[in-house]
């Protein structure tokens, strides 16, 4: 009986993956929500479904009944998610809300398999970050404030990056956790938050040579400290935020140009200054010659998702506790090893789709704050799973970074949830604005407008 | 008021944008460019990403799994046992046997015979048990099967791997290589399907586990070194397949003018090649200086040739380059290049100084020879079977790529079918087949007498089947020693023929 439910299982899982990728691409070109609720109501089924598949297989393969306990709170966390969000707020956008479910999903039960404590601990994160996130689409109507503390956000980002670097604690080689109160987290997660406000508040009315230098210094101050701390990962990703969020507001191909022949050159003087950096390009080159000791994290990853293959060797039967930090940094290699690298195609393919939602919204959003706010949580999204997809995979050096909504860590899911909460809050607005304005001559003008694009 | 560009023109507000057309122009969000290039970049990057990925776990999915870092080896081996390895026409060679308390004994029913070929899995892994381990471990049975061994508690079996390798061949190799170190090889010409792969001495891997500090310590007998494919050794004469080559190469219309005075060596400098044993060969043409190995003939041919032109010709036959091999094996090795000395020249020439070369590699020459100069990838995996018979994936036979012209190949035949009829293999000579080859007799010490006896060659010419490499440590000349082995070989390949033909019919 239990080999028919794991193999059945595992197939069954992979479909299900399969479909749910296909319907939310599906469901991007239309445009009317209302006729794509149908497809809502079949992907919240799916995730649901799917959940129940992977805890029948960990359950029976086990015999632990921990494991029910698990899955009854990922369930009722999903339904929370997928039903109260909506219940308040009439006009998120769903197909974010699913897809972020769905990734919060299949993280909560790799996690639950990988770890039993680990998993409580995450428990705990995503509730708190739940309840935090869902005032914030309230507290956006009513702060005014946002556009107006620019060099605030600055400040207090720097102040944190600093203060973890001089009292910091040191995680996996890099200074980037701290500990208040008993919580370990990782500020940098969170200033990723204050920098794109503040990159959106510097930039929205003025892009003159002069303020994208301003911004530029303190931009480059983020980076050489994330740089001192060693947690080069995050360094790579406000970096590159900072260029496309310049190179969107400035319209300015030069930029973006610069942006690459400068990154290019600080990438050849990191390589040439720093000895951590040189094993990280090393052990990419060639894990093999170094598999007992620069290459081992890579090699091990690598094995990883080759045992897999396509369909996976099913939950709990492979070996993903071997490879070093593997809830954290490698944890899409866990996921190809026992779900398969079909199922880890199609995550990567929420991930896009995700992103490609989040950039149709700043399309269509006319204030030019809210517009570069929105462009850079996706453009920093999708540029941290690049990273921490490819350094898996040894597309790309190693960068140790959290896949968002799927790794372990309190601080990247919360942060992740914010991100897509603020999204949720300006996407709310324009269609509310939306509705004002086909009612005629309201006269109103919500904060999503308010701005003016540019002096003329 | 308030615009949006693209598909998204449904959301656009009618009736404003009537009010205010005037502002409706000043106030245009212009960044849907920028914004679609970041979609297509980070589209495409991904895209690129992806593409990568489904290629490495095409391409490396095995070697992943085999890698002895990899700790899921032992996973599958405490779900599955070890499939069975078979010969061609399914004799067992190697299969896991079960005590009642399903204690596993991995069991090799031929003992020593293919030590190497075969290998062995206890102590490392080797030979086919090494390059197989990823199915042998893997299982394709039934879920029927699966979920019943699973209420039993039994494991589940590993698939089957079905191998090239014919028993009687193989017998026959190594009955005739008898009490000698040595190796043989032998081919299906055709495909590159390895029929026979003998190294001595040997050692039987039913016993490897008792025998292993021996084995390993004793550092003189090399027993684990499976010489037909990891044995380097002089050439001798049978390099001067390659010498001809070269030589008919940069003389296509000369070289039947070629004539040579030989009185049994040939002096350069302050030094001189001798023929073997001193013989006086007179006066010899291109094709009689093969036929009957004349070294200082060769050694004349030698230092007629451009060496740069010899440099990139060895480099096509694979010397000093990797071979495509999927077992372990040894990179042969030579000095040529465009500023040798004549010594060094010379030496090579005729097979001798530095050039090393593995019984396998002169194997894969002479059947690209046999073959109109396109060699076929050796392969000792046939196909691999489910524990039902139904074959999980099967292995066709691949071409590595043209070392030769079908002109040189047939011009290379017509000097190795001229060694049987009237030089150095005459004792192939008059029988039911025709066949070709070239001996050699590699001295590897300076005192006379001692050396290897070599002899490489396929049958019949007129259509070749079989490709047989022979080398026998320290026995002599190849002629005596090499050519009778293959003679026997030859035979046992066409009385198994013809009797599978008459089975057949």
């Amino acid at each position: 009986m239990k080999e028919y439910i794991v193999e059945l299982s595992k197939y069954f899982i992979c479909a299900l993956m399969v479909f749910y990728t296909l319907s939310c691409f599906y469901a991007l070109p239309h445009a009317a929500e209302n006729r794509k609720r149908p497809v809502y109501i079949v992907q919240n089924l799916i995730m649901l479904l799917m959940q129940v598949f992977c805890f029948a297989n960990l359950v029976v393969l086990s015999d632990e009944l921990q494991y029910f306990f698990l899955f009854g709170f990922v369930e009722i966390f999903l339904l929370i998610v997928v039903t109260l969000v909506p219940a308040i707020y009439e006009d998120c956008n769903r197909q974010l809300l699913n897809n972020m479910s769905m990734l919060l999903g299949i993280g909560l039960m790799m996690v639950s398999r990988l770890s039993y404590t680990k998993a409580i601990r995450q428990y705990v994160s995503v509730l708190i970050s739940l309840i935090i996130c869902l005032l914030l689409p309230y507290l956006f109507t009513k702060v005014r404030f946002l556009k107006k503390i620019t060099w605030l956000y600055a400040a207090i980002g720097i102040g944190c990056l600093s203060a973890v670097l001089i009292i910091g604690n040191v995680t996996h080689g890099a200074n980037i956790s701290m500990e208040i109160a008993g919580v370990t987290f990782q500020p940098s997660e969170f200033v990723k938050i204050l920098f794109l406000f503040f990159l959106a508040g510097a930039l929205w009315e003025d892009t003159s040579f002069l303020r994208v230098a301003i911004t530029a210094v303190l931009a480059g101050i983020h980076v050489i400290i994330l740089v001192l701390s060693t947690d080069l990962g995050s360094a790579l990703i406000f970096f590159v935020a900072y260029v496309l969020v310049v190179f969107v507001a400035t319209k300015n191909y030069l930029y973006l140009f610069a942006g690459a022949v400068g990154g290019s050159a600080a990438a050849v003087l990191a390589y040439k200054l720093f000895a951590h950096v040189r094993i990280r390009v090393l052990a990419w080159r060639d894990p093999w010659s170094y598999i007992d000791n620069q290459g081992y994290h890579i090699t091990q990853s690598l094995f990883a998702v080759g045992s897999g293959s396509w369909f996976g060797m099913g939950l709990l039967k492979g070996n993903p506790t071997v490879i070093p930090y593997v809830s954290a940094d490698f944890i899409f290699s866990s996921i190809c090893e026992e779900l398969g690298v079909i199922f880890g195609i199609c995550l990567i393919l929420i991930c896009i789709n995700c992103f490609l939602v989040i950039m149709l919204i700043s399309l269509r959003i006319y204030d030019r704050f809210y517009q570069l706010l929105v462009y850079g949580i996706g453009a920093m999204y999708i540029f941290q799973i690049f990273l921490t997809v490819g350094g898996g995979i040894k597309f790309i050096p190693l960068t140790g970074v959290t896949l968002p909504f799927i790794s372990y860590g309190g601080s990247s899911v919360m942060s992740t949830m914010i991100m897509f909460f603020v999204i949720q809050g300006i996407f709310m607005r324009l269609q509310q604005e939306k509705t004002k304005h086909n009612v005629p001559h309201s006269g109103q003008e919500g904060a999503v407008h308010s701005g003016k694009t540019g002096k003329k | 008021m308030y615009r949006i560009r693209g598909r998204k023109e449904q959301y656009t507000v009618e009736k404003p944008e009537r009010n205010n057309s005037n502002k409706k122009k000043r106030i245009r969000v212009k960044n849907f460019s920028e914004i679609v290039l970041t979609m297509v970049m980070f589209t495409a990057l991904f895209l690129v990403m992806s593409a990568y990925l489904v290629h490495f776990v095409a391409t490396s999915e095995q070697d992943m799994i085999n890698n002895s870092y990899n700790s899921r080896q032992e996973i599958l081996l405490s779900r599955n046992y070890r499939g069975t390895i078979y010969s061609r026409d399914g004799e067992v060679l190697a299969q896991t046997v079960m005590d009642e308390d399903q204690n596993e004994t991995r069991v090799y029913p031929f003992s020593n015979l293919f030590a190497h070929v075969v290998g062995y899995s206890t102590q490392g892994r080797m030979g086919v048990e090494a390059q197989a381990n990823y199915y042998l471990i893997n299982t394709n049975t039934s879920i029927n099967n699966k979920v019943a061994n699973d209420m039993a508690g039994l494991k589940n079996p590993g698939d089957n791997v079905y191998t090239t390798l014919d028993v009687q061949i193989q017998q026959v190799a190594d009955e005739q290589l008898s009490i000698y170190k040595g190796a043989v090889v032998v081919t299906e010409v055709s495909t590159g399907k390895i029929l026979a792969m003998v190294s001595h001495p040997d050692f039987d891997p039913n016993k490897i586990a008792a025998m292993w500090d021996d084995l390993i310590t004793d550092s003189n007998s090399s027993v684990l070194l499976n010489r037909a494919t990891q044995g380097l050794y002089p050439p001798g004469s049978t390099f001067k397949i390659v010498t001809a080559l070269e030589y008919y190469r940069e003389n296509t219309d000369s070289w039947k003018k070629y004539g040579y005075q030989c009185n049994g060596a040939f002096r350069y400098g302050t030094s001189k090649i001798n023929c073997y044993h001193g013989t006086n060969h007179g006066y010899v043409d291109f094709e009689n200086s093969f036929a009957k190995s004349c070294n200082a003939s060769f050694a004349n041919i030698g230092m007629r040739l451009d060496r740069g032109e010899f440099q990139k010709t060895l480099e096509k036959l694979l010397f000093n380059k990797e071979l495509p091999l999927s077992m372990l094996y040894a990179q042969s090795n030579t000095v040529v290049s465009a500023d040798m000395d004549d010594e060094d020249m010379v030496q090579t020439a005729i097979g001798q100084g530095k050039t090393q070369i593995t019984p396998i590699h002169l194997n894969m020459i002479t059947c690209a020879v046999a073959n109109g100069g396109k060699l076929m990838k050796p392969y000792v995996i046939d196909r691999i079977e489910n524990d039902a018979g139904t074959i999980v994936k099967s292995f066709k036979p691949t071409t590595y790529g043209t070392l030769m012209s079908e002109e040189e190949a047939a011009m290379i035949t017509q000097l190795m079918s001229a060694v049987v009829e009237k030089g150095t293999a005459t004792k192939l000579k008059d029988q039911a087949y025709t066949a070709a080859g070239k001996t050699g007799s590699a001295e590897y010490n300076n005192v006379k007498g001692d050396s290897h006896a070599w002899f490489t060659g396929f049958a019949p010419v007129e259509d070749p089947e079989v490709c047989v490499t022979i080398i026998v440590e320290g026995a002599g000349s190849g002629g005596d020693y090499a050519v009778p082995i293959a003679r026997r070989i030859f035979d046992a390949y066409f009385r198994e023929k013809t009797n599978t033909q008459e089975v057949a019919q």
